[in-house]
């Protein structure tokens, strides 16, 4: 296994992860501004949220006197534990270590890890809106997270690997082939990730309206470099369930080896799939309401089933064909 | 070898020694904390250091000891699956023994017998170490019964309240309910064998009806010790009333013990496997694990809170042992090993952060005199060193990466995920839907324990009491410290404890997991390479140097100073402790969407003031659909037999004859 682990590698996977966390704030500001266009307004620069962050980067921290040091921690935990799970996505080349060190249920545990400290970040101050917060994202993530592991065992079966390397090739080699078990996974994954990233009609990210908000609740008492890690870490998770859907569905383009052309193409092909998922995105979260919070478990149930039956299509359908 | 048994006999004889010497505690109250509870934490480090050189070494050794009945003699045993609960048993007591002397202080004062809380806990002790080192199947069953007899003084020690008592009947019947089905069990296994010694059992052959019966004794005894949905529900009425340092005993350890009869009859006496079986343990422990964490989310006592998540990790471990059941009926043995040292690693994981959350429990309820969590809040800045060890325990329980929980339950997402390899399209469809369990349980334990720790230790002071908490003295806080360490440690090294537990499977299923440590220390590949690969130290590492970059990147040019100021009240008056989320309020949104599943019994009562009062509560589905039944079977059965107490002597004279002749008549 050492062999993965050579200087090159290891190069390429810091590129990698760098790309990760500049990317993550184009793919914010490119979904605010379809979603302006669509609702005929002119809308913010596609840039902006870089400036949002510098802005805050830039301003003084304000802490309330009721919180306690895991409150100053939490931002830097839950940013790593995000980034460094998104590290382990291949973005442009399949051909980087990071996904051997951590597999798919290494990346859930992770973003597990990230949201478990955001969560006690939300009730560190004893205000009522972070428990408020905390509880209901603990609610989604309970529902979400074995939907989202049951959509990932399909893969993982189908491919006969965890490792999202061998997944990623797997789905190459497979070809243009229709399954019903993939189809279903795609089905789950996408309704987990519009939960997971708090998108409408889950949650509402551009909302300050205290009775229905989720993410917000939790880091309403952040302030300056807190709240832009806060901010930032939302905005990679969102990059990372969009490259998981486009790279693991849809893994055409993606670059198989060290060559400058093909890792070219390789990241134009995934900042163009981005481009179109941040566009359908944006469209859905138009035409879309958002639920109540007790109608957010049907929703979620429905991605579990769908995850249980890709899962159980693909054992009974496929294994033994 | 020998030398491991030696160290064996050397941790029984002091457990026995110390409680001994707690005998005259009544006299010199300090003897317990100055002689008793250091004998207990030797005994502990020897058991602990017996357990790992029969890891290490391998191999097996026996030897009888001159008591018992002259024809029956007691063997006892140490093989790698009798150290390696050793080794469980040893670390938690070694920090048990640590963390005890300061926590019975303030019991010397009291009115409860120091005699028999030493005393008990010693002889407590010793019955599982008894149980696990024993070769006949006489010697395992008076270890056990001592095992629960001593536990059973241990919950009822203080009996002055009468839910304690109450509580601690119940755990007396159902562990010899569960002792009666153990010992029907080795009564089958011995007619097969011709005697009591386990290596006779181990050479009979059991046709499979038999096998099955001698499965299913040994899953009723042993789950109903373990507490397996629905036998469980002594289990949190029992273990939170012990003293903590009991209930950390009981529930990190006792149930373990459980475990490894289930493990010695089932996968080393009978040494069958059949699908039934193994579809058997993989359903029980399921609903085990999900019950075990929903009933868990309900509660807002502490101890009992932890109590009902022994339950949910005791179901995982049986997903793994029912996955390792299944595997190996049908022949793949490799996936066997591999689902039973999931279920192994687990077993070593829960012993250590139930253990630590038990203890941490403990450290609030001496500091802050308080178990329900709806009175806690800001611990963490009362007692920081508890509120760290805590956080371990609940991250480790929680199964976030890159605690020990996590990686036992990787290991049998791994198992899981090999069930493509199974022949029966209705095994491959079954085992989908456990690891769906699986992950819901841990979801769930995740969202529990950001409740728990929430609530207890973040936030502020709900009560004056919890206000005035001091931190713990140092021998406290060095017990939980131990096992926290152990936790992040065998997070950090999963290959190096997955290469020891190895010896176990090498022991009773005749082959290893060579291929899970074959590439180095920093992977761990529990089928292949290309399979699936966790690098834990590397994933610790990339933590490390990505916050470091970070926290330097971050802080450099930010205006560094930070102000502190008072929270956001949206413009109103300030918020108030009474303000913040409870454990009921955090809980609520679960309670409602599984409401099915629980027993709710909320509502407004208008008090004679005119006040309102809301109560609610949550209780346990396993009362009213299990065990109010078989209580209402046995009255109404009880009722029929009363009829033949005619009080005439002569009429019992004729019964016993007829009981008599038809004795004579079958024996015939």
């Amino acid at each position: 296994m050492d062999h993965l682990l050579t200087p090159t590698a290891w190069a390429w996977a810091a590129v990698q992860a760098l790309l990760y966390a500049l990317l993550a704030p184009l793919l914010a500001g490119w979904i605010r501004k379809c979603k302006a266009r669509l609702q005929n307004r002119r809308g913010a620069p596609v840039l902006q949220p870089y400036r949002d962050l510098y802005k805050l980067m830039g301003k003084e921290v304000r802490v309330a006197h009721t919180a306690s040091p895991l409150f100053r921690a939490a931002p830097y935990i839950v940013f790593t534990a995000t980034w460094l799970a998104a590290a382990t996505v291949p973005l442009a080349a399949n051909i980087l270590p990071t996904a051997a060190i951590a597999d798919i249920i290494v990346l859930v545990g992770l973003l597990a890890l990230a949201r478990f400290f955001l969560a006690l970040a939300g009730m560190d101050v004893g205000t009522p809106f972070g428990g408020m917060g905390a509880s209901r994202e603990m609610l989604v993530a309970a529902l979400a997270e074995p939907a989202m592991l049951m959509a990932v065992f399909t893969l993982a079966m189908t491919a006969h690997s965890t490792n999202l390397a061998s997944v990623i090739d797997a789905q190459l080699g497979a070809g243009l082939v229709l399954r019903p078990s993939l189809l279903f996974a795609l089905a789950a994954l996408v309704l987990v990730a519009i939960a997971e990233t708090g998108r409408i009609p889950v949650d509402n990210p551009s909302t300050h309206l205290e009775l229905t908000m989720i993410h917000e609740a939790m880091i309403l008492e952040y302030s300056g470099r807190h709240l832009a890690l806060m901010e930032w870490a939302a905005q990679i998770k969102l990059v990372l369930y969009g490259v998981l859907i486009a790279n693991i569905f849809v893994p055409w383009g993606i670059a198989l080896s060290h060559q400058p052309a093909s890792l070219a193409a390789g990241l134009g092909a995934i900042v163009l799939k981005l481009a179109i998922l941040g566009a359908v995105l944006a469209a859905a979260e138009t035409v879309l309401a958002k639920m109540r919070l007790f109608r957010v478990p049907a929703f979620l149930n429905l991605a579990l089933l769908l995850g249980l039956l890709g899962l159980l299509g693909h054992v009974i359908l496929e294994v033994g064909a | 070898m020998t030398s491991a048994l030696w160290l064996a006999a050397l941790a029984v004889a002091l457990a026995f020694s110390s409680g001994a010497v707690s005998l005259f505690a009544g006299r010199a109250p300090r003897l317990l904390r100055f002689q008793a509870m250091p004998l207990v934490a030797l005994s502990g480090a020897a058991a602990a250091a017996a357990g790992l050189a029969a890891l290490w070494q391998g191999g097996t050794v026996s030897t009888e000891l001159p008591l018992g009945l002259p024809w029956l003699p007691w063997r006892l045993r140490l093989d790698a699956l009798a150290g390696f609960f050793l080794l469980v048993i040893g670390l938690v007591t070694a920090a048990v023994g640590v963390y005890g002397p300061a926590y019975i202080r303030h019991l010397e004062h009291g009115r409860d017998s120091l005699p028999a809380l030493g005393g008990f806990t010693a002889l407590f002790l010793a019955g599982m170490m008894l149980v696990v080192l024993a070769d006949d199947a006489f010697g395992f069953m008076v270890a056990w019964e001592l095992m629960s007899l001593a536990s059973y003084f241990l919950v009822v020690f203080q009996h002055d309240q009468a839910a304690n008592r109450r509580a601690a009947l119940l755990y007396l019947i159902m562990a010899h309910v569960g002792g009666l089905a153990i010992l029907l069990g080795f009564g089958v296994l011995a007619a097969f064998a011709g005697g009591f010694e386990f290596d006779s059992m181990r050479a009979a052959q059991l046709p499979f009806a038999w096998a099955s019966v001698v499965f299913c004794m040994a899953f009723i005894g042993f789950g109903m010790k373990a507490g397996l949905v629905p036998l469980h529900a002594w289990l949190p009425e029992a273990h939170p009333v012990a003293p903590s340092h009991i209930s950390a005993l009981m529930s990190g350890v006792m149930l373990k013990v459980a475990v490894y009869g289930f493990i010695r009859v089932v996968f080393d006496l009978t040494g069958q496997a059949h699908w039934q079986w193994g579809v058997a343990v993989l359903a029980i422990g399921s609903v085990s694990a999900l019950m075990g964490v929903l009933y868990a989310l309900m509660q807002h006592d502490l101890k009992r809170l932890l109590a009902y998540h022994s339950v949910e990790n005791i179901g995982i471990i049986f997903i793994g042992l029912g996955l390792s059941l299944l595997f190996l009926s049908e022949g793949h043995t490799l996936l066997g090993v591999l689902g039973l040292v999931a279920a192994l690693y687990h077993t070593l994981n829960h012993a250590l952060f139930k253990g630590l959350l038990f203890l941490g429990a403990g450290a609030i309820l001496h500091s802050a005199h308080e178990r329900d969590l709806e009175h806690m809040g800001g611990l963490l800045r009362r007692m920081p060193w508890t509120g760290l060890f805590f956080l371990v325990g609940c991250l480790s329980i929680s199964a976030l990466p890159p605690f020990n929980g996590f990686v036992s339950e990787w290991l049998t997402f791994q198992a899981a995920l090999q069930a493509w390899q199974l022949d029966s399209g209705v095994l491959r469809s079954l085992v989908p839907v456990a690891a769906a369990t699986l992950a819901l349980t841990g979801a769930l334990a995740a969202a529990c324990f950001v409740k728990v720790y929430g609530v207890a230790f973040l936030g502020r002071a709900r009560s004056r009491h919890v206000r005035r908490a001091r931190p713990v003295p140092l021998g406290m806080r060095a017990g939980q410290g131990m096992l926290a360490a152990l936790c992040v440690a065998f997070g950090i090294l999963p290959m190096s404890v997955v290469a020891t537990l190895d010896a176990v499977p090498v022991q009773i299923l005749g082959a290893g997991l060579p291929q899970a440590t074959a590439h180095g220390w920093l992977w761990l590949t529990p089928v292949a390479p290309e399979t699936a690969s966790y690098s834990a130290p590397l994933v610790v590492v990339l933590l490390a140097a990505m916050a470091g970059l970070t926290a330097w990147v971050w802080r450099r040019g930010a205006v560094r100073r930070v102000r502190r100021g008072d929270p956001w009240d949206c413009g109103f008056t300030p918020p108030t402790p009474r303000m913040q989320y409870t454990a009921s309020a955090f809980a609520q949104p679960i309670r409602r969407v599984y409401g099915l599943l629980f027993h709710i019994d909320e509502g407004v009562e208008t008090q004679p003031d005119g006040s309102a009062r809301f109560h609610s509560s949550a209780g346990d589905r396993a009362w009213g659909l299990f065990y109010l039944p078989v209580v209402a079977a046995v009255e109404s059965s009880a009722r029929r037999i009363v009829r033949l107490q005619s009080g005439s002597v002569r009429i019992y004279l004729g019964w016993t004859l007829a009981t008599l002749l038809v004795l004579l008549w079958i024996i015939s």
